[in-house]
This record gives structure tokens, sequence and C-alpha cells, in this order.
């Protein structure tokens, strides 16, 4: 089973990349060269110093839910995939990141359980879309 | 600081329509422009500035040159700040602004929007791609919905809020609603009506959310010249700030929202602080905006905003900080899914004593307005707007 029929991200030139880095299992970061910054989502231009010499960091992939709603219905989404677990997790590198929860009891999730991503695929041999899972510790 | 003009706000007029399938939406604003401009004594040949957000089924930007060309205003001025829901308390303090500048006299602010007619009900809808963003959240299920109760979710982590006090917001603007006949919900709740409604996305439940309402406001904003021109009872636009708030490239806080500085920023501007405020119209999209807000603005600490509404605080017209006494977004209406303007209107009706009987503010002073366009969960426009009583 792959992503679809729920919605494929759009990759464009500032962010192919991070989708690309998905299908090998890889969640990148944005950093800043220039004042350290490391954030998500990707842009060109670092948006705490407007520097261009920005990298991309890989992540560890770890870290621990911040926010979560459990949603039980969304219209246009594929019965399939409900309930759905939308959440923010706070990775160990510091951004939060928007994602799903998966793998898991949607009813079990809760705020500071520790997580870890695992990626999804998709129809699109250059995008497959990075969730996250329960963590044993 | 050099003294500056006083601005007023000179008409106000609610549709009372809260569902109109045999009306457009161009029609539902230009009858709500006419409502304010007879409320204020003024015609349409007055107006000479046009303020209103996007309409997202028309042209994008679009919008002003659509609905003068529509309405036949001859204007010298136009602006379409959309901030969502809170775009319309933003343009009461750009026209105010405008006005200062000299640009125009007579600032017409409308908004109309039908969506109970057209179907669009449900906040859970996954919305198509359209900006870089979504790509990283509507592919989650980023929705309207699940975007405010991850806000809930989290304030109710870090301070312990229970969804008791959440539905304490609801009662308050239901006690409120059952005094106002055009309100789409008027029968009183209780909290256990609201904690027992059913769960929509965790930890919000259906009676937390907003109507979906057709209808729509206008404003009139004028100069002190025009104010003196004419017999109708002004208030005065004291202060404005506004701010936008985002995901802050990852360090995302999710327990306060845009007011924590459009707040500060139009009391600074007023020379007046929360203490001054007799009566409040606070964005209510759902009861976690208000429970935010109110900490945000300094009406008590961050945190402390579930035990606060707590007791009745916010039931006119004996409660501490008497809110939304209109029934509000929750019980009343949500025109066009925009509160914002609603806002603003039912602040002047309490200034000039003109809100329904039973919670009518004794002696209203000062009042706020206040509005949330956008989302708590990812990004959204604040807009702090302080109205005050004129004593001429």
């Amino acid at each position: 089973m792959t992503w679809e029929p729920r919605p494929l991200p759009k990759p464009t030139p500032e962010t192919e990349e991070f989708w690309r880095a998905a299908t090998e299992g890889k969640f990148l970061l944005s950093a800043c060269r220039e004042c350290g910054l490391t954030y998500h989502y990707p842009r060109a231009l670092c948006p705490d110093c407007f520097s261009d010499d920005v990298e991309w960091r890989e992540a560890e992939g770890t870290g621990e839910v911040y926010s979560y709603t459990v949603m039980r219905g969304v219209s246009g989404w594929p019965e399939s995939s409900l309930p759905l677990v939308y959440a923010h997790v706070e990775l160990d590198e510091g951004p939060r990141v928007i994602t799903n929860v998966v793998d898991c009891d949607p009813d079990e999730v809760e705020v500071g359980m520790p997580v870890e991503v695992r990626f999804e695929e998709t129809d699109r041999e250059d995008v497959a879309v990075p969730v996250f899972a329960p963590r044993e510790d | 600081m050099t003294a500056r003009e006083p601005v007023f706000v000179a008409g106000a007029f609610e549709h009372p329509t809260r569902e109109a399938p045999e009306k457009s939406t161009m029609q539902l604003h230009a009858e709500v422009a006419r409502g304010a401009l007879d409320d204020a004594g003024l015609t349409k040949d007055d107006v000479d500035a046009y303020f209103t957000a996007g309409m997202p089924w028309y042209e994008h930007g679009l919008t002003p040159l659509i609905m003068a060309d529509y309405m036949g205003l001859d204007v010298a001025y136009a602006d379409t700040t959309d901030y969502g829901g809170s775009s319309y308390v933003s343009h009461v303090g750009h026209a105010a602004s405008a006005i200062r500048d000299g640009k125009c006299d007579v600032a017409l602010v409308t908004l109309a929007g039908r969506p109970r007619s057209e179907s669009h009900t449900s906040g859970a809808s996954a919305s198509p791609l359209r900006t870089m963003q979504d790509s990283f959240e509507v592919i989650y299920g980023a929705s309207t919905l699940s975007k405010y109760a991850v806000a809930a979710q989290r304030h109710m982590h870090e301070f312990g809020t229970t969804s008791e006090q959440l539905a304490e917001i609801r009662v308050a603007a239901s006690e409120h609603a059952q005094h106002n006949e055009h309100a789409m919900y008027r029968d009183p709740v209780t909290v256990e009506d609201v904690v027992s409604s059913r769960m929509i996305a965790d930890p919000l439940h259906l009676l937390d959310c907003c109507v979906v309402s057709d209808g729509g406001g206008a404003l009139v904003v004028v100069s002190d010249d025009v104010r003196r021109a004419i017999e109708r009872e002004c208030v005065e636009v004291l202060g404005h700030g506004e701010a936008v708030k985002h995901l802050d490239a990852g360090r995302t806080d999710l327990t306060y929202t845009g007011a924590a500085d459009s707040g500060p920023r139009a009391f600074a501007e007023a020379g007046l602080g929360p203490e001054d405020v007799d009566y409040a119209s606070i964005y209510d999209s759902f009861t976690i905006t208000v429970l935010q807000t109110i900490e945000d603005l300094g009406f008590c600490a961050k945190g402390e905003g579930g035990s606060f509404v707590e007791g009745g605080t916010l039931q006119a017209p004996d409660g501490d900080l008497p809110f939304n006494t209109d029934g509000g977004g929750l019980c009343s209406n949500h025109p066009g899914n925009r509160g914002g303007m609603t806002k603003v209107i039912e602040a002047v009706r309490q200034l000039r004593g003109e809100a329904n009987a039973p919670v009518q503010v004794e002696d209203a002073q000062v009042a706020l307005a206040h509005g949330t366009g956008g989302s708590l969960g990812t990004r959204h426009g604040s807009v702090t707007a302080l109205l005050g009583r004129d004593d001429r």
C-alpha cells in the first residue's frame, strides 16, 4: 500500500531533495552555516538571518509528541487511513514538525510519547512521506 | 507624541440572515453596505474609501474592484488586507490610518459569505495544496479543526486546562444568545451538554466549535469632520494593533496567540490597559481561541484562562469580563466563516447602549474587539481594536 489516495506533496526546487531523501530513509533538516539555526520546513534562505548559506543535515529521526489530535472523520480522506493522528513532533535536534503518528492505537497517543520516523512510499519514485511511530525506550 | 486626529465608527450593520440560498454573495455585500450607511445617516455618494478582504472563489486580490463595480462605488482609496476572519478588525485600523493620513473621510468596510448555502460545512475537509507549506501540513490532514485541536491539547498538557473549563465559554455565549432573536442557537447549554457532545477532534467537542452561517456585516469609519456633520452616536477608535504569528522555523509554541503582541500594541496606542475594558468581543472560532486570547490580552496570567472563565466571568451583564453578548460565533453567527466583523459590530452596540437589554453592560465606556484569522496550529493574523464611547 502506498500513501495515495491521500494528497501527495508537491516538490519544488527548494524541497525536492527533502522528499527524495525520504525515499532513502532520511529525514533532512535545514541548517544555516551563518547563524547555526536548524529549521524545518526547508527554505533557501535562513528564516532567522536571511543567509543563503544553508545546508541539509540528516536528523536522527527520533523525538517526542509535542501535541496531537485524533481526527475520526476527514472528508475526502480514505476510510483506511482513519482515524488519523495529526501531530506535532519535536525532533531531538529541536524543530517541531507537523506529521502523523502511525502504527498504534490512536487512543494511546499522548503528549511526550517517544516516537521515531518511518517513511511511507508513494506512487512517485522521487517522493516518500515521513511519519512517526511509537519508539521503545 | 503629537495629538492624533480622532477617528470614529459611525455606522454598523449585521445582516439578519443566517442562511441565504436565494441571494448572491455580492447582493449580501450591497445589503450590508446600505444598512451600515443608513445606520450612520450617510449615503453611498459619501463613501470615498472601500475595504474588504478577499473571497477565494472570486479572482484573488481583485475583490475590491469587483465589489466597487457591483455596488457602483467611486473611491479614492481601497484595501484588501486579508487575514482571514480577523480582516475586518484590521480594516478598522487601516481605515483610521488612511483617514488620519488625509486619504479619505468615509471608509466603508464590508463582509459577506454563504458557506452554509454552499455546503462548506465541515472544518475537517482537507483543502487542496496551494502554498509550499501545504505540502508539509495538508498532506497530514491539517484542517481548521485539527489545527485548533492541537493548540487545545497542548494548552491542556502544559496548564491543566480542562474540557469543562473550555465548556464555560460556550455556556456564557449560549446564555447571551437566548436574547438575540437572530442567533442560530438560542437555547442555553450546560457544561455537561458541551462535554458530552460528540468528540470532533480531541479534545474539542462539537459544542466547542462555532456555527457555519451565511450573512455578512458592514462598518462605516469616518473622520472627525464627518462625525461632526452627522447626528448618529459614534464610537471612537482608540487603539489598534496587529500581529502575525507563525511556526517560527519549527520553534512552534501552540500555547499562545498573536494577541500577545497585538493586544499590547492596541493598549499602548489607546493609553489603556486590560483593567479599563468594560466589554470584550473575542473571536470564538472555537472555545480554545477565546481561552488563549483572554490570557494573551492580559485579562489573566498565561495558563490561568481555565480558572478565569469559571463561575460566570464572561457572562453579561454582571461578570467581570462580559464577552460576545450577541452569542458570538459559537451560537449566533459566523458569516462567511469570518467572525471579525461581528466582533466589531457587537462592540459598537455595547458602547451605544444598543445591545439586547438583558446583556447590555451598564455604562460601557471602553470595548475591545479582537480577531483571530487563520489558525492557532500553524499561522494566524491577530488584530485588536479598542473602541470608546463618544461623549460629545
